[in-house]
């Protein structure tokens, strides 16, 4: 085969398919990819301890953000889980008298989105203090009941976050209530810190990202200079940049897939070993919670992580050490 | 075929190694480049595949200017060129069938033809029994002709071979040569440089003679009067 014959041949573009038609090119690019994707699978067997290596850093950088957000994902599952009933306590003025807050109560309970009323006379409430808080002999202490009247109110399940908003609204602004509080604001609160460990997780996700790149450019770059003499030679005979670059790029991306895969099975493992804790912890609860793992999405965007990291790392690698090797 | 105009090399650190050369090469011509160590035998064969680039002059391969040539056509210019070094210069982890296959495998040759190919090539270096030895097992001079094998084995129009036989004994060295002249018979441009003077004069061909750097001798005028 005469790859050129005379001068219009080297002079012209020199793309297979301008002299051999797009088929035909088409067919040695697919090739040419399929032997260097079974070329570099076939060396990352044969150098099974050092690519495993590579895969478990990169598998353990990987499962880290990933058990983190499958974490996050279960806690906020339990999380909305609460969020159904939260309750309402109606401080009233302490001038009003019972008769007063039990029709107060009996107004409130005959509203609509309002499922249960509850009044808590100063004297319920007091009895309470001394029961709960050990404050007895303080109590004792106080000349008068200084607790006013108060009206527990559980809105219904159904309502939305905004409509029990507006119900509160309205409760707060009667004359007889001095100041509403609801019990729904540690669960804002706990939404809060999740968001912020979510937010976290995000930051330590993308630095470790970073670390499969440096690790993956880093096994590329070893790789490259143990097969310079391989380079400088197909280098030597008419290889282009590309042919040289591809088994290197598959190499990034079969370690990348294995530290995707090997994240995945880190992942489940430590579910399955939480797992029958957990809902021991949940049955103490009266709850029938049940860790969810990573699933099948999950799995998947965790190989593509892994697969699209891996590519990035070997590109870069490739990108700064291969142009330096030239044939001598 | 090949065409230098008043080429010149000098290497970073002011060795000049090829001082103003012009000559002209024809398609399917063989070419001795004789000289002593240091003459500058190397620098000029490395000049046309664009192992290294002239510091000066002129150079055309195939009536295209390498100076103009892109950088990603290179490897294009490369394929067709075979090269044969006195190293050797195979793939030592492959068996000798891998190695001559290479070139093919660049080129992306369909399988089925690159296995016809290798085998016929071998054929003609007289190796084909070893095609799954490693390059370690062979000889020097099997190893050359391995070399050899994958320098023609895409059928290249130029060869360059750079002290084929510089490690063997005089008998192989006669063998390669007469394998350089089948090529040359069937069509390939080919230069070949070597020290080895009496082997070259029994050979009778034309003969470049390099001595620090500069043409001494391009063997024209000697082939006019023989």
């Amino acid at each position: 085969m005469t790859v050129w014959n005379g001068a219009g041949r080297l002079e012209a573009p020199m793309k297979p398919h301008q002299s051999h038609g797009r088929r035909r090119f088409l067919k040695v690019w697919l090739a040419q990819h399929v032997r260097a994707l079974l070329g570099s699978l076939g060396a990352f067997t044969r150098n099974r301890i050092p690519s495993l290596m590579t895969a478990g850093v990169i598998g353990i950088a990987l499962a880290l953000p990933a058990a983190f957000l499958v974490l996050l994902d279960n806690i906020q599952t339990l999380a909305s889980g609460w969020q159904g009933q939260p309750h309402a306590s109606l401080f009233l003025r302490r001038d009003l008298n019972a008769e007063q807050v039990t029709r107060l109560a009996q107004q409130i309970g005959a509203r609509k989105g309002v499922v249960h009323v509850r009044i808590i006379t100063p004297e319920q409430g007091l009895a309470e203090l001394r029961e709960l808080s050990g404050f007895r002999q303080v109590l004792a202490l106080l000349p008068s009941n200084p607790l006013p009247p108060v009206i527990e109110v559980e809105p219904s399940g159904a309502l939305t976050p905004a409509q029990v908003d507006s119900l509160i609204d309205e409760l707060a602004a009667l004359p007889s209530v001095a100041r509403i509080r609801l019990d729904r604001d540690w669960l804002q609160r706990l939404h809060a810190i999740l968001y912020l460990f979510e937010r976290g997780t995000w930051v330590v996700a993308a630095l470790l990202g970073i670390t499969v790149i440096l690790v993956v450019g880093n096994t590329i770059r070893l790789d490259i200079e143990n097969r310079r003499d391989e380079i400088v030679i197909v280098k030597l005979i008419g290889a282009t940049d590309a042919f040289v670059r591809r088994p290197f790029l598959y190499s990034g991306l079969w370690h990348g897939l294995a530290g995707g895969l090997l994240a995945c099975l880190l992942v489940e493992t430590g579910r399955l070993l939480l797992t029958g804790p957990a809902s021991h912890l949940a049955s103490l609860y009266g709850s029938r919670f049940e860790l969810t793992g990573i699933g099948f999405s999950g799995g998947l965007t965790l190989l593509g992580c892994g697969a699209f990291l891996g590519l990035v790392g070997s590109r870069l690698a490739v990108g700064w050490h291969l142009s330096a090797i030239e044939p001598r | 075929m090949i065409r230098l105009n008043g080429v010149g090399k000098r290497y970073p650190g002011g060795k000049e190694a090829l001082r103003n050369i012009s000559l002209h090469i024809n398609r399917g011509e063989l070419v001795f480049v004789t000289g002593h160590s240091g003459a500058g035998k190397s620098t000029l064969l490395r000049l046309i595949p664009l192992l290294e680039r002239p510091t000066r002059g002129q150079i055309f391969v195939a009536n295209v200017s390498l100076a103009r040539l892109p950088r990603r056509r290179i490897p294009l210019l490369r394929r067709g060129i075979g090269m044969i070094f006195q190293d050797h210069r195979l793939l030592y982890d492959r068996p000798v069938f891998d190695n001559v296959a290479l070139p093919l495998i660049i080129a992306g040759m369909p399988y089925r033809e690159i296995g016809r190919r290798v085998r016929a090539a071998l054929d003609k270096v007289g190796l084909l029994d070893k095609e799954r030895h490693y390059p370690v097992t062979l000889s020097s001079g099997e190893q050359q002709r391995v070399g050899i094998a994958r320098a023609v084995v895409a059928r290249p129009p130029i060869l360059l071979a750079d002290e084929p036989t510089g490690n063997l004994d005089p008998a192989l060295s006669g063998e390669i040569m007469r394998l350089f002249e089948q090529f040359n018979e069937l069509g390939a441009t080919m230069m070949i440089a070597s020290h080895d003077v009496t082997l070259i004069n029994r050979l009778g061909h034309r003969r470049l003679t390099l001595a620090d750097g500069k043409l001494i001798d391009d063997g024209v005028e000697r082939r006019r009067e023989t």
